[in-house]
């Protein structure tokens, strides 16, 4: 099934076959409710890999929205102390925090299934999306100094969308939520492009943007950076590699990497 | 739409008479933003300040009247304002943050607000964004050589800079000297060649020099929260207006400019396209209006 029409399935969208329909109309009036309630809250899964649990902490910034979310617009079915539950459920979106650690056959394991039980997988936050910070992992420290490789998951797995940050801000997290459940696929569509850009750097603003004749000096990057990695020299970025930790951010807020324009306007009511 | 979308479009300059004389035209980025402070519609503004290098300007946050006047006229080399406004919100404790932009600046400010990937609670305390119209911008080091080998000044005697009527101008206390603009072409930054962004699109208000006669500025106002506060400086007697009709060149020159950088602009971009180059903005064959800034 393409991205899009999982997504529109678990929105709900997508189109019903006739003989489905047929038995729903004699079905009483109370089931009819009870199937439609049921349809409209999707199921959601929390899979916590090699994180730090930043980005469910972040999840849970959105102090004014998160006690509705919860209650009457999804279902938190599955996750490491959300939900008491061992065996991985069906789900409707399967978000996942950190990168996988290839020694580890649990997390590999545990990847594998989410892809196979979850209609929809979004890697949230930079560990799950580029590696991030795990990238510079080269093992040999306890508890288990055999764990050295951390990738991000889309290199195992089929991943639908992306959602960049270390943390991403609550604000994005909240808007992705809230599209998703509006179906507000021109919203997204950047978070579905995204799902392919695994391997970051802060020094990507220097061979796709400087090098590329794009830069404008802007500083929209180094207002962006979460670890201070970058400052403006000249009108230019530049990188202090010992600070950057590969989350990708500076070049995915680069006004000169990818343009919503339409977005924005709507955004703006222009 | 070459202006992009807007409500209004006015000639307009600051009635302060402190402001005119050391303002770049109108003077209504210094008088909005004074005014913005006074009124505590903003609690500080990000703007583009003196540093102990001469003309090399660098992000500052002003929250006085002062220190806005500090930073008065335009600098025509790189103030990264974007990169400061986190810090105006985490470091200065602002609320309510104004920044005057160049329209790329603009950009970047408004990606970030519509998608804050790693951005926290900054989004929404861009309360004011002044956006200054923009043809291009020079690196520091190609103004050296306009001022000292083009011109042949001293640059520590350079007091004010401008571009306009097919000239750069470089002023000091007792002379003017120009530059014909072809002699400034090769020196700018590459960057700016894609852009189809002219008058600042996508800033609250915009404002700049052409289409209005000299001490007077052209003021576009574009979102709700631009026109609010700009009719409210205006009633307040702190800008003075003139209908666009009633001043020369007027409109008419604003559209020419406008509809050249971006004509310019898409064929750099269909260029770059064509020879396989990254370009975030469609091709003009991509797009309805060719010269829309998409």
């Amino acid at each position: 099934m393409s991205i899009l029409a999982r997504i529109k399935s678990f929105l709900g969208l997508e189109a019903k076959p006739d003989k489905e329909a047929k038995p729903k109309q004699e079905a009483s009036q109370q089931e009819v409710e009870k199937v439609a309630e049921e349809k409209a809250k999707p199921r959601i899964g929390y899979i916590h890999l090699s994180g730090c649990t930043g980005d469910a902490i972040s999840l849970t910034e959105n102090y004014d929205i998160l006690a509705e979310l919860l209650t009457n617009m999804v279902d938190i079915v599955y996750g490491q102390t959300l939900v008491d539950l061992w065996e991985m459920p069906e789900m409707d979106l399967a978000l996942v925090e950190g990168s996988c650690c290839l020694q580890d056959e649990h997390s590999v394991k545990e990847l594998m299934e989410v892809r196979e039980k979850a209609a929809l997988v979004c890697a949230l936050g930079s560990c799950a999306a580029t590696g991030c910070f795990t990238r510079y992992s080269r093992g040999g420290q306890q508890a288990q100094p055999g764990h050295e490789s951390f990738v991000p998951i889309a290199d195992l797995v089929k991943v639908d969308c992306a959602v960049p940050g270390c943390p991403p801000s609550p604000e994005i997290i909240a808007k992705t939520v809230v599209a998703l459940i509006n179906g507000d696929m021109d919203y997204l569509q950047p978070m579905l492009d995204l799902a392919g850009y695994t391997e970051a750097c802060g020094c990507d603003l220097q061979t796709k943007v400087v090098n590329q004749a794009l830069c404008i000096g802007c500083g929209t990057c180094a207002m962006s950076c979460q670890t201070r990695a970058l400052s403006m020299t000249n009108g230019r970025p530049e990188l202090n590699e010992d600070r950057c930790i590969k989350c990708g951010v500076c070049y995915v807020q680069c006004p000169r990497s990818w343009w919503p324009a339409e977005q924005i306007n709507k955004d703006l009511g222009l | 739409m070459v202006l992009g979308t807007y409500k209004e479009v006015v000639a307009a300059r600051s009635t302060d008479k402190q402001i005119q004389k050391i303002a770049q035209d109108g003077g209504i980025v210094s008088a909005l933003f004074c005014y913005a402070l006074d009124e505590k519609l903003i609690d500080g503004a990000v703007v583009a300040g003196p540093t102990e290098e001469l003309w090399k300007p660098a992000p500052t946050v002003a929250m006085t009247a002062e220190e806005v006047l500090a930073a008065a006229g335009t600098k025509y080399t790189f103030s990264p304002n974007v990169w400061m406004l986190k810090k105006a919100a985490r470091q200065y404790g602002l609320e309510k943050i104004g920044t005057v932009a160049i329209p790329c600046q603009l950009m970047g400010i408004r990606k970030m607000q519509s998608y804050p990937f790693g951005v926290r609670f900054l989004a929404d305390k861009i309360a004011l964004t002044v956006g200054i119209f923009c043809m291009e911008n020079f690196p520091f080091a190609s103004l050296q050589t306009f001022i000292s080998e083009k011109m042949g000044i001293d640059p520590s005697l350079v007091e004010k800079m401008d571009i306009g009527k097919g000239k750069f101008w470089a002023y000091t206390a007792d002379d003017v000297y120009t530059l014909p603009l072809k002699e400034t072409h090769g020196y700018e930054q590459n960057g700016c060649k894609v852009c189809l962004d002219y008058v600042a699109e996508l800033a609250d208000v915009s404002t700049g020099s052409v289409g209005t006669p000299d001490g007077w500025s052209t003021v576009l106002t574009r979102t709700d929260a631009g026109e609010t506060i700009f009719k409210a400086a205006v009633d307040a007697g702190v800008i003075e207006t003139k209908a666009m009709d009633d001043v020369k060149p007027g409109l008419g020159m604003l559209e020419k400019l406008a509809t050249d950088k971006k004509t310019k602009a898409m064929k750099v971009i269909d260029d770059r396209k064509a020879m396989g180059l990254p370009v975030p903005y469609k091709a003009s064959s991509e797009k309805e209006d060719p010269l829309a800034n998409v």
